[in-house]
Order: C-alpha cells, then sequence, then structure tokens
C-alpha cells in the first residue's frame, strides 16, 4: 500500500524522537516544538510553554501567531506523511479560527490532517488544544503547493532518503 | 507630547511574544508600520533559505494587532476570532516590514488588512486579514 510505504519511509526520517523535521527548521527548533505522532495522512505536534510566548499579558495567553506557526509547521509534515514520496511543500494559505482562549501556561498540541491531495495542492485541517483534544481552542484550514520548488525542497527527494539519516 | 511611535514601541514592549521576536517599529512620514529584523532562528527553509511561514502569519497578526491598539479607542489587546494568511512570494532572509489598515471598524468586530513585504512594497510576500472582538 503506498499509504503504508509513505507511513514508513517517514517514521524513519519525521517519527517521535527522530525530530528531523524540527531539526532541519531552525525556527521550530528555536521555538522549541516537538514530534507527538504522525501516521499517514496526520502529524500531531507540541510546544512547551515558555513566558516568551505571550501575547495578552492580563490573559496570560500564548499569542496567536505562536499557534499559527505549530498548526503550520505540523500541517507540512501531515501533507509530507499523505504523499509517497517527499517533495517541497509551500503553504498556499491559511486561516486560524480561535474557538476560545487557550489556558494560560499550558503545552499547546496541534493534530493536522491532509483530508485530500491532488497532483498540484494539499488540502488540509487542523485543530489545537491544550489538554483535551475534544476540547480544542482553535480550529485550521490549510493549502499547500506541492513541488513548489524541486530544487529548494530542504528534504531528499525520491527513493534516496529511505534509511538514511537526515 | 509623546512620539506616536514610542508610545506604539512600548506598546510592543509590553507583548512578550513582540519582545521575543525582536519587532520593532519602523517607517516614516505618517506611514507607521512593523519591522521584523532577520535572524536565523526565523528560517523556516534553509536550502532556499525562507523565513517560516508560521512566524510570517504571526507578524501579521501582530501587526493588526498593533494597529488596532494604535487607533488607541481602547486598552486593552483585541482577541482574534480569526486569522487567514495568503502567502505571495518566498520570504527570503532579510528584514520584513508590514502595515496595516482598520478595513471596517464596528461597534464590537474589527476587520484588519495587513500586507508584508521585503525590499519592495509593491512585491508583497504575504498578506493577512484578521477579525477581532475588540
Amino acid at each position: 500500500m503506498p499509504e503504508e510505504k509513505a507511513r514508513y519511509a517517514l517514521e524513519s526520517l519525521f517519527g517521535p524522537g527522530v525530530e528531523g523535521m524540527v531539526k532541519h527548521t531552525p525556527h521550530a527548533d528555536y521555538l522549541g516544538i516537538r514530534v507527538v505522532e504522525i501516521g499517514p495522512r496526520y502529524a500531531v505536534m507540541t510546544l512547551p510553554y515558555r513566558e516568551e510566548f505571550v501575547g495578552d499579558p492580563a490573559r496570560g495567553v500564548v499569542f496567536g501567531g505562536v499557534i499559527t506557526t505549530l498548526i503550520d509547521h505540523a500541517s507540512g509534515l501531515a501533507v509530507a506523511c499523505s504523499l509517497p514520496e517527499l517533495v517541497a511543500i509551500a503553504t498556499i494559505d491559511l486561516r486560524v479560527d480561535y474557538l476560545r482562549a487557550a489556558a494560560p501556561r499550558k503545552d499547546l498540541f496541534v493534530r493536522s490532517e491532509c483530508y485530500r491531495h491532488t497532483k498540484n495542492v494539499a488540502f488540509v485541517r487542523a485543530s489545537a488544544w491544550e489538554e483535551d483534544p475534544n476540547d480544542p481552542f482553535a480550529f485550521c484550514l490549510a493549502t499547500f503547493m506541492l513541488g513548489a520548488n524541486r530544487a529548494g525542497s530542504p528534504f531528499p527527494t525520491g527513493e534516496t532518503h529511505r534509511g538514511q539519516s537526515l | 507630547m509623546a512620539n506616536p511611535s514610542n508610545r506604539t514601541q512600548s506598546l510592543l514592549d509590553g507583548i512578550p511574544y513582540a519582545r521575543f521576536l525582536g519587532v520593532r517599529v519602523g517607517g516614516s512620514k505618517g506611514h507607521r508600520e512593523l519591522v521584523l529584523p532577520f535572524r536565523k532562528e526565523l528560517i523556516g527553509n534553509p536550502v532556499l533559505p525562507a523565513i517560516h511561514g508560521g512566524v510570517l502569519g504571526a507578524f501579521l497578526e501582530l501587526t493588526a494587532i498593533l494597529c488596532l491598539l494604535d487607533a488607541g479607542v481602547r486598552d486593552r489587546i483585541p482577541k482574534p476570532i480569526n486569522f487567514s494568511i495568503d502567502y505571495l512570494r518566498i520570504a527570503r532572509p532579510r528584514d520584513t516590514h508590514a502595515r496595516a489598515e482598520i478595513f471596517k471598524l464596528g461597534q464590537r468586530i474589527a476587520n484588519v488588512h495587513v500586507v508584508a513585504w521585503q525590499t519592495d512594497p509593491g512585491k508583497p510576500v504575504a498578506s493577512g486579514n484578521g477579525k477581532f472582538l475588540w
């Protein structure tokens, strides 16, 4: 099954504890984003709380844009987890609905799912929560261009990456 | 009389995440803008290289919020309802500028448009639209 193949190919690159998706991305590493779980078409990532991320000191709430970064990152990984081989992925657009304020001083989690992709475009939905995945504080829809700049991919493409570490 | 730029800067300094990113006030001649100074920690794609789309989105949202605070009608930080970002060009490893415009200021909801560019305001790297309870 191509899907399963993709999953296992990616697990060696991006699975929990491997952190390829993070270490190859200076900004994700800088924020402290970590992979929690990946599987066919989805990825779960976390951002441990830091005081520097606060956007509204009166409410102690993390700045919305920080959540955007976590969502964008997890969504890129979800797209990668839906493809049989790695190609360059570029965000076309992204919209976040803030359903409620995130609870103060909590680690944040995002689960992104690539629910559909064509040859050129991938469609992703994502939700963010701090304690209960069934009680999200944000929801997101995003689209990604595939093979956006083949020469500019941060990742090796095709078969050659399998079994190699980044 | 307080310099409006200083006021905006002190509003920025009151937001920990803005300090974390090192965002500062720029622009001139009444065209207030925010500047996201480049540093290597902002990179999302080291091969291109390009600034991370997420931090660019965050910078747009920050610019929208500052624009509302700057309007000075209310003091509290507006609560975002949603924020939508279009990525238009690769954001290269250099300073990024952003300018916001209040498109509609309703009784409860503000609709704000934001655009970000690097060297040429006519070639935006990203644009955003946010709705806020303010």
